[in-house]
């Protein structure tokens, strides 16, 4: 008996304390909530991670700052442990109990096409973390759902006008085999034809693999005349070795998920001379002064890194973006759910964000083009930006 | 043409030559327990994060970082044993194996807080470019893993053929009870059949670290492989595992190359259960020895 009641007056003390907290902060307005539905654990939780990272600082960074409109930023968040259920979940959890007035994520394309018809039911704005073009096409049916990512489509866009300007016509393209690596071998027969390339060789490889020779070398013998690999995680580094080893003579082109120093270190010099279309966050401090992403590339990745001591890489930057949008929103319009979805549409316009310069509209709801990407080469162990 | 067979025989070699390591580790523990212990693709990345760890962080000379890493992981495997296994007290095969995938699950738990999720990798063991054979290339760093699992084979041979203890762990494998009654102390050779597991697992794991990097959660894909690997060659059969092994690789690779890769590790498991249906004992275990044993 005693025992309970000295846990109660613990309990009920400590919720009171908390309360204060809640308050102290900014005036005594009720706090502005905003959802998060983020693959924090499960196969996809190297999205999810930095993107958690991301959000967490940027709470308090804001709130430090004074919050938004003397209102105190919560940000909620939920891991969907890389499942389609638990993003349902999560998201009903957000919208019924929590009354967020927009949800950020989730992280993989899949979970983010599960939330779609419910988001739209609840007349809540989504913006997604994920790439996946299907996220928000057709817009006549995503009313409520945006998203910050560049498409596949716009990296494919970017590598292959670069190939054409050096007389590269003819491709052979190796994929990892998860749902990246199947939007990417998409993305890349589509956008094929369109542009006068050829795909001469496809090949896979299982996320886990430790050898692609075999592969690589049917695409030379193919007659490739460069290779593209579409992966993030170590296959890509594996690749970039093998291909070196193999001295094939055709140049090797990577996907936008090439964007870590950690892959150039753990490549050691076999990464030399490989070219991929990368966001400018991993190149900021080559671009020059006048860019608009400039300044805001340094910051994020320069607290991120004083605080996580890891690079936020370009999946944290997508976080960023996400909830920047929404809190832009809310600045602007106040913490309405149909007036924050009507300025994303029409109120983005050449904001700089992580991942490009974004201009939404009623017919885009992503808001980035190929112009988003700059080739990028690696030389002498560093990112250099090809003209 | 001649040539670009050669480059998927060596890129199966490569592979094969991973599977057969991890396959190896799997024998040790199954030669005298008879328990499969699914924990075994983590003993491996133990090996390779811990050498990581002690060369890249720690910055040791080679050899030192290779032996600590190697101590450290029978260390585990001697903890693994002692808090796990034994506190069992049974002989319920089934729910020890259970508990030995547990075990693998809180393993990888632990690393991914230790070293997070992202891959490592050092130096191979020898710098250089690597072999060219009639066109084809090989890495340098292949032929290491080759030769320590060779070693590997020869030594334990010795050690399962030649030794008391040895010979006791076998007794132990058929029938615990006859072993006891012979004076066997079954405890110990449990033990140190565990210790002895990780540290090959940890080898291996050293060894193949520069070819295929390593992070928290390669243990299951390389276990799978690896067990595949050994049931292929005759659970228990030290050379059956590094024939199941590189024989598995080549198929996977020469599917990769003349038919598509996409199919590749279909093909190589259909070939293995067709090669289960028709010798269930593996290419190398014996029948009748294998109706002796429990699993």
């Amino acid at each position: 008996m005693r025992f309970g009641k000295i846990m109660l007056s613990v309990v009920m003390s400590v919720m009171f304390v908390s309360l204060l907290f809640v308050t102290a902060g900014a005036a005594g307005k009720e706090p502005i909530k905003i959802g998060a539905i983020l693959s924090v654990t499960g196969p996809a939780s190297f999205l999810g991670e930095p993107e958690k990272n991301t959000l967490v600082m940027l709470q308090d960074q804001i709130n430090k700052a004074g919050g938004i409109r003397g209102a105190n930023l919560q940000v909620i968040i939920e891991d969907s442990k890389s499942d389609e259920t638990q993003a349902v979940l999560a998201a009903k959890k957000l919208l019924e109990k929590d009354n967020v007035v927009a949800i950020v994520g989730p992280s993989t394309t899949g979970e983010s096409m599960a939330l779609v018809p419910i988001m739209n039911a609840a007349k809540t704005p989504l913006v997604s973390c994920a790439a996946g073009a299907p996220i928000t096409n057709p817009v006549s049916e995503r009313e409520w759902i945006f998203k910050t990512p560049q498409y596949d489509t716009s990296a494919v866009e970017a590598i292959y006008t670069y190939m054409k300007k050096h007389g590269i016509t003819k491709v052979g393209i190796i994929t990892i085999a998860t749902g990246f690596g199947d939007a990417g071998k998409k993305a890349l027969h589509e956008i094929a034809p369109k542009m006068g390339m050829t795909i001469v060789a496809e090949e896979k490889y299982g996320p886990k693999d430790s050898d692609m020779t075999t592969q690589l070398t049917k695409i030379k013998a193919a007659g490739a005349q460069a290779v593209i690999n579409w992966s993030v995680g170590p296959g890509q580094v594996v690749v970039t070795k093998n291909w070196h080893d193999l001295k094939m003579g055709i140049p090797l082109y990577q996907s936008h998920g090439w964007g870590s120093k950690k892959n150039i270190e753990l490549a050691g010099k076999a990464a030399e001379g490989v070219i991929a279309p990368l966001g400018r966050l991993v190149v900021w401090d080559k671009l020059s002064d006048k860019h608009p992403q400039k300044a805001l590339l340094k910051k994020f990745e320069s607290d991120y890194k004083a605080l996580y001591k890891s690079e936020p890489g370009t999946f944290g930057g997508h976080a960023y973006d996400s909830l920047m949008m929404v809190v832009e929103a809310i600045k602007k319009v106040g913490p309405d759910k149909k007036k924050i979805r009507d300025y994303l549409e029409t109120g983005i316009t050449k904001m700089p964000g992580t991942g490009g310069v974004y201009t939404m509209s009623a017919k885009d709801h992503c808001g980035l083009d190929a112009g988003a990407f700059e080739m990028v080469v690696v030389k002498n162990g560093d990112w250099e930006i090809l003209k | 043409m001649f040539t670009v067979f050669l480059q998927f025989l060596f890129s199966g070699l490569t592979v094969g030559a991973v599977y057969a390591l991890v396959g190896m580790g799997f024998n040790i523990i199954y030669n005298s327990t008879s328990i499969i212990n699914m924990a075994q693709g983590e003993f491996v990345v133990i090996g390779g994060l811990f050498m990581w760890f002690f060369s890249e962080t720690v910055k040791l000379p080679f050899f030192l970082s290779a032996i600590l890493t190697v101590l450290a992981a029978g260390f585990v495997g001697l903890l693994m044993e002692r808090f796990t296994i034994k506190p069992l007290k049974s002989n319920d095969l089934l729910l020890m194996i259970m508990v030995t995938i547990a075990v693998s699950i809180l393993m990888r738990g632990l690393l991914m807080f230790k070293f997070g999720k992202d891959p490592y990798s050092y130096a191979p063991f020898t710098e250089g470019e690597p072999l060219n054979i009639a066109g084809a290339v090989i890495q340098q760093q292949t032929l290491w893993v080759i030769g320590i699992t060779a070693c590997c084979i020869v030594l334990l041979f010795l050690f399962f053929n030649r030794t008391m203890m040895g010979k006791a762990m076998r007794a132990c494998a058929v029938d615990t009870t006859a072993a006891k009654l012979v004076g066997i102390n079954v405890s110990r050779v449990v033990m140190i059949s565990f210790i002895l597991s990780a540290m090959v697992g940890a080898i291996g794991g050293i060894a193949i670290t520069p070819i295929s990097l390593m992070e928290y959660d390669k243990g299951p894909m390389l276990a799978v492989k690896g067990f595949c690997a050994a049931i292929m060659g005759g659970l228990g059969r030290g050379r059956g595992a590094v024939i199941g092994g590189f024989a598995i690789g080549i198929l996977e690779s020469m599917t990769a190359g003349y038919i598509h890769s996409g199919m590749k590790d279909a093909v190589a498991l259909v070939i293995m259960l067709a090669i289960l249906f028709f010798r269930p004992a593996g290419l190398f275990g014996s029948v009748a020895m294998s109706k002796l044993r429990k699993f």
